[in-house]
């Protein structure tokens, strides 16, 4: 057969010779661009492609007290998160985590709400590792671990979690935690999505310095996305720890106030040395336990918080506003005294016989037996009503808004925590042609500005701001819980021996005048009863005193919703200052302080509604309804135009 | 048998140990991964395999090349009618079916008569037949290969390259018929082709009836595809189309023969393969572990074996003592190079995926069998050659 002829096979080999060669070369030069020329590119996807960044969040740094003690703490604990897969698209790779994650949901007892919380935390941060628990218990953790084959992606690390030590003792004081939140990851800097922030008080106040800087290792990862192993060390980025926040409060102190306040009833103490705004102790029950809030607040205790009608979250000390009642008339007296209207030994016209006739009004006196002629330093310390009136109209309603401005009881005392409130009261008699009309108002108003009541709303700090001045040299020191804020702007400009007058005033009070319940064999304390008229329900009550009182160390203010007196409220601040001055060694200082009730051994009734004091306008109705014969005639509309 | 082992073609004997070797510790890499897969242990079945593999090459070589062509027409009846039975039951046939198709002692048969008035017809038929059989299993690959074969063989039998064209056109009409300007363009390229080479008039217009038929029914039957076999297509045109789904497979063998570098992470060593990124590691993409772990050297390497694999067999065909024997070699030598270069190339995203073996590398005892038979074959040929003291004409 003539085509199998050698001289045409060969030129048949030599074509097919070409062919293979050529085919190979081919072949040869796409491995050579592939594994040669590319093969950086082709080494950066192999690496990117099977290694997963895992955020290491760093320790924060922990919080102490004065003396060193630690106030928040961190302590291992586990949290749960899943790989994103390798799919192109988020719509897939969300896909995929729901997948996951309703397979592990019955484990770890999630519902279809958390499940979309962590998709919805998964969309906001797609690169990283979905989180579904901060705070895993051991016996979940274990499950999970069995099922690890299960659930592709499943990362459980150990990671540092907050913990209070004391519990809810200075839950308002400290914060607590709380996932980051859409608004603060757009405000603030350096801040990943689903980090771990203070959610208010010392936690959130000092939470950059607290922070540190998060790590970040890689895990292999297998097509199917589960974690084969750790990647190489060296790529592992340390975290680093938060530094430690040294505050001035005392824990012991602070222990004794929770230890001693009145069981079930609602209010705040808070103590600070006078001479430095240092605070020593800020206390507002009732409390919430902030170790509940670490990894995620379970929703049934946040509901049950926030649904309360005592108003756990609400730090009384610096968010919640009262009728500063008696507390007050130290202002007015401060005043009368630095404009030089009365002298510490000047008498008023009326004597008191158990109120004052002004107008067609009759103001009362707290006491409708009247306490008859007396000068400024024995109606401090019998808290006459009568007297105030007559020196507040001296004194005149222009003086008295002058002065309370200036002295800062229209703005915030600049504590160094987050969400103080500021007090409120009237800027100038403007504020009351707005709320009355201009003929709508008469000179009264002064009488009840005068004795603490009316259009005043005070926060226990800017109480405890007066406190300070008049337990120091006069000046203001600003509170502070870590660092000092700005330098004191303002003072009571009042002689050292008007000071010196005052307080001997105070020390009347505690001795033999309206506090002295509390009277100390072993301390001479100075203060101020102050009782809060409360149309919702018995009064509040109030106290604020100083100590020792020639060369005060502490200043300590106590607020009491519901104690109908303020002179129930002083044993309470005696003992908390006779504890920290080391002057009380009694036994019985360790037992909890039992408001004296009529009904006893029955507690106050607390009321179902909560008193007004969170309310972002002027209390209105505060209108004392024992010196307020006419309540219709004083506060109702202005006549008809 | 002792005294022809020395007889025996030494190259391809040596050549072909290298390649069970090389394959085979490829082969055990594969199963050596961080995720559990089923190709962990999966080396002691190919050992096996191996072993009757070596049995299956023994015995071809006792085939005496006469008693093949006396059988050739009954056997491939036989293959041809199981083919059609598993066809019937709306089943596929078992691989192993599908590969025997392959074995080409079947298509030399009308090259050694006389050439007829219609030198292409015969051989389009028996190649055709088993195409269409294997092409409706549905195996696009197997189907390719058999084509492959049978242009190869039709070209060592002697057949005019410019019939060879005109035979393909209706193929190339095919593929070009998605843009109707270039098809066009064809289409005239071909008309002039015709009156230039003036083949028979019927031939001519068979030629021209089939490109307009194939330009017919390109669309409809690009919709008759399966999905997967539109997506394999589509993703060598574009890996990154669907990088999770068609792409994929090509993408993550890129990235491992290309993080391989020059010399390789190492054997065993591969961190795609160990990690399952690698797809099928041990059947269609066993190359992609060799690029990675052992690198561009390694690479080279495998080639070079392959080529020389494919050499010794062009000179076995060239030196065979009867033009039958020489055909059936020269197809097989078709057939693995088919294999290799589709199965190589599409490693590195050179031509589209499909899923056909490397021979000696990927896992799977037919393929095997297949390929041992085939050099058994050869070596028998070379003998024959040798005894029949060939001597360079």
């Amino acid at each position: 057969m003539t085509s199998f002829h050698p001289h045409l096979l060969d030129r048949r080999l030599r074509v097919t010779n070409v062919v293979v060669w050529g085919a190979f070369a081919a072949i040869a030069i796409a491995f050579f661009r592939t594994q040669i020329l590319e093969h950086g590119k082709f080494k950066l996807q192999s690496e990117t492609n099977r290694l997963r960044p895992i955020i290491l969040p760093a320790p924060r740094g922990i919080i102490t007290d004065r003396n060193g003690r630690v106030l928040a703490d961190n302590v291992p604990g586990y949290t749960v998160s899943l790989l994103p897969g390798t799919e192109p698209t988020l719509d897939a790779q969300v896909a995929s985590l729901r997948n996951r994650l309703e397979r592990i949901a019955p484990i770890i007892g999630m519902d279809s709400a958390g499940v979309e919380r962590v998709l919805v935390r998964f969309r906001r941060a797609p690169y990283q590792p979905a989180l579904v628990l901060a705070d895993a218990p051991f016996a979940v953790v274990s499950q999970l671990e069995e099922r690890r084959l299960l659930v592709p992606g499943l990362v459980i690390q150990t990671e540092p979690k907050r913990y209070y030590p004391d519990s809810g003792v200075a839950a308002h004081l400290l914060g607590s935690m709380g996932e980051v939140t859409e608004q603060e990851l757009a405000q603030r800097t350096g801040l990943r999505p689903g980090a771990q922030v203070g959610r208010d008080g010392v936690e959130r106040a000092y939470d950059a310095s607290l922070r540190g800087a998060d790590g970040v290792r890689f895990v292999e990862v297998s097509a199917l996305g589960h974690v084969v192993r750790e990647a190489a060390v060296s790529t592992t980025l340390r975290p680093e720890a938060g530094a430690a926040v040294h505050t001035t409060i005392d824990l012991d102190l602070q222990r004794y106030i929770a230890k001693i306040f009145p069981a079930g009833q609602r209010g705040a103490v808070m103590a600070m040395n006078p001479n430095t705004g240092e605070v020593l102790a800020l206390y507002s029950a009732p409390g919430f336990d902030p170790n509940r809030f670490v990894g995620g607040v379970d929703p049934a205790y946040w509901r049950g918080l926030n649904e309360s009608p005592a108003h756990p979250l609400l730090d009384r000390a610096i968010q919640a506003r009262y009728p500063p009642g008696s507390t007050w008339k130290l202002a007015i007296a401060a005043m009368a005294l630095k404009r030089g209207i009365v002298t510490l030994h000047t008498r008023m016209n009326i004597p008191c016989r158990g109120g004052l006739q002004f107008g067609n009004r009759f103001f009362r006196c707290w006491m409708s037996d009247g306490h008859g002629s007396l000068t400024l330093q024995e109606a401090i310390a019998q808290s006459c009503d009568v007297y105030f009136y007559q020196l507040g109209m001296k004194l005149g309603l222009t003086s008295l808004l002058e002065d309370a401005n200036g002295w800062g009881f229209r703005s915030r005392t600049g504590i160094d925590l987050p969400g103080e409130s500021p007090p409120e009261f009237p800027s100038g008699t403007e504020y009351f042609d707005r709320l009355y009309g201009s003929r709508g108002w008469t000179s009264a108003v002064a009488l009840n500005l005068a004795i603490g009541q009316g259009e005043n709303a005070q926060t226990l700090a800017s109480m405890l701001r007066l406190y300070q001045m008049l337990a120091s040299d006069g000046r203001e020191r600003p509170p502070y819980v870590v660092r000092p804020g700005a330098t004191p702007r303002t003072g009571l400009d009042l002689a050292p021996e008007q000071l010196a007058g005052l307080r001997q005033a105070m020390i009347n009070v505690v001795e033999r005048g309206t506090a002295r319940g509390a009277r100390l064999s072993s301390l001479t304390i100075a203060g101020k009863t102050g009782t809060a008229q409360n149309p919702h329900g018995p009064n509040h009550g109030w106290f604020i005193g100083f100590a020792p009182a020639d060369k005060p160390e502490i200043v300590v203010g106590a607020i009491v919703e519901f104690a109908r007196e303020g002179p129930y409220v002083a044993p309470l601040v005696a003992r908390v200052i006779a504890r920290y001055l080391g002057a009380d060694t009694v036994e019985a200082s360790e037992y909890r302080i039992v408001l004296p009730a009529d009904t006893a051994p029955h507690e106050v009734q607390i009321l179902p509604a909560l008193p007004d004091t969170t309310r972002d306008t002027l209390p209105r109705d505060t209108v004392p309804r024992d010196t307020v014969r006419d309540t219709s005639r004083v506060h109702t509309r202005p006549r008809a135009r | 048998m002792f005294t022809r082992v020395r007889e025996l073609d030494r190259p391809l004997l040596g050549v072909t140990a290298a390649l069970a070797l090389f394959g085979f510790a490829t082969l055990y890499s594969a199963g050596q991964t961080d995720v559990p897969t089923v190709a962990t242990t999966i080396w002691q079945k190919q050992l096996v395999w191996l072993g009757v593999g070596l049995l299956a090459a023994v015995l071809a070589f006792r085939l005496s090349p006469r008693l093949l062509e006396w059988a050739t027409p009954y056997a491939y009846t036989l293959v041809m009618l199981l083919l059609a039975r598993w066809l019937a039951e709306r089943r596929s046939a078992p691989i192993t079916l599908r590969e025997l198709a392959y074995l080409p002692f079947p298509f030399p048969l009308p090259f050694l008569g006389p050439p007829a008035g219609f030198p292409l017809l015969s051989p389009l038929v028996i190649a055709g037949v088993p195409f269409l059989l294997v092409m409706a299993q549905p195996d696009l690959g197997s189907a390719i290969v058999l084509i492959a074969i049978m242009f190869a063989m039709l070209f060592w039998a002697g057949t005019k390259p410019s019939l060879l064209l005109l035979l393909s056109s209706p193929a190339i009409g095919l593929v070009l018929a998605f843009s109707t300007i270039i098809w066009g363009g064809w289409i005239v390229l071909l008309f002039g082709l015709l009156l230039w080479w003036r083949p028979y008039v019927w031939e001519g217009l068979t030629v021209m009836s089939a490109n307009f038929i194939a330009g017919a029914v390109a669309v409809p039957l690009w919709q008759r595809l399966a999905p997967y076999q539109q997506n394999r297509l589509l993703a060598f045109l574009n890996p990154e189309v669907d990088p999770r789904a068609t792409g994929w497979h090509v993408i993550q063998s890129r990235v491992a023969v290309g993080s391989g570098g020059l010399l390789g992470k190492g054997y065993t060593l591969g961190s795609q393969k160990r990690l399952a990124f690698l797809p099928a590691q041990h059947t269609d993409f066993i190359f992609s572990v060799v690029g990675e772990e052992l690198g561009f050297v390694g690479v080279m390497v495998a080639l070079a074996l392959f080529v020389a694999l494919l050499l010794v067999l062009l000179r076995i065909a060239r030196r065979a003592t009867d033009q039958y024997s020489s055909l059936v070699v020269f197809g097989l030598m078709a057939m693995l190079f088919t294999h290799i270069v589709e199965n190589v190339g599409m490693t590195v995203n050179l031509l589209p995926i499909t899923g056909i073996p490397l021979p000696f590398f990927s896992y799977g005892g037919s393929f095997l069998l297949t390929c041992s038979v085939a050099i058994g074959l050869a070596l028998r040929v070379a003998w024959e050659s040798r005894l029949s003291g060939y001597t360079e004409r």
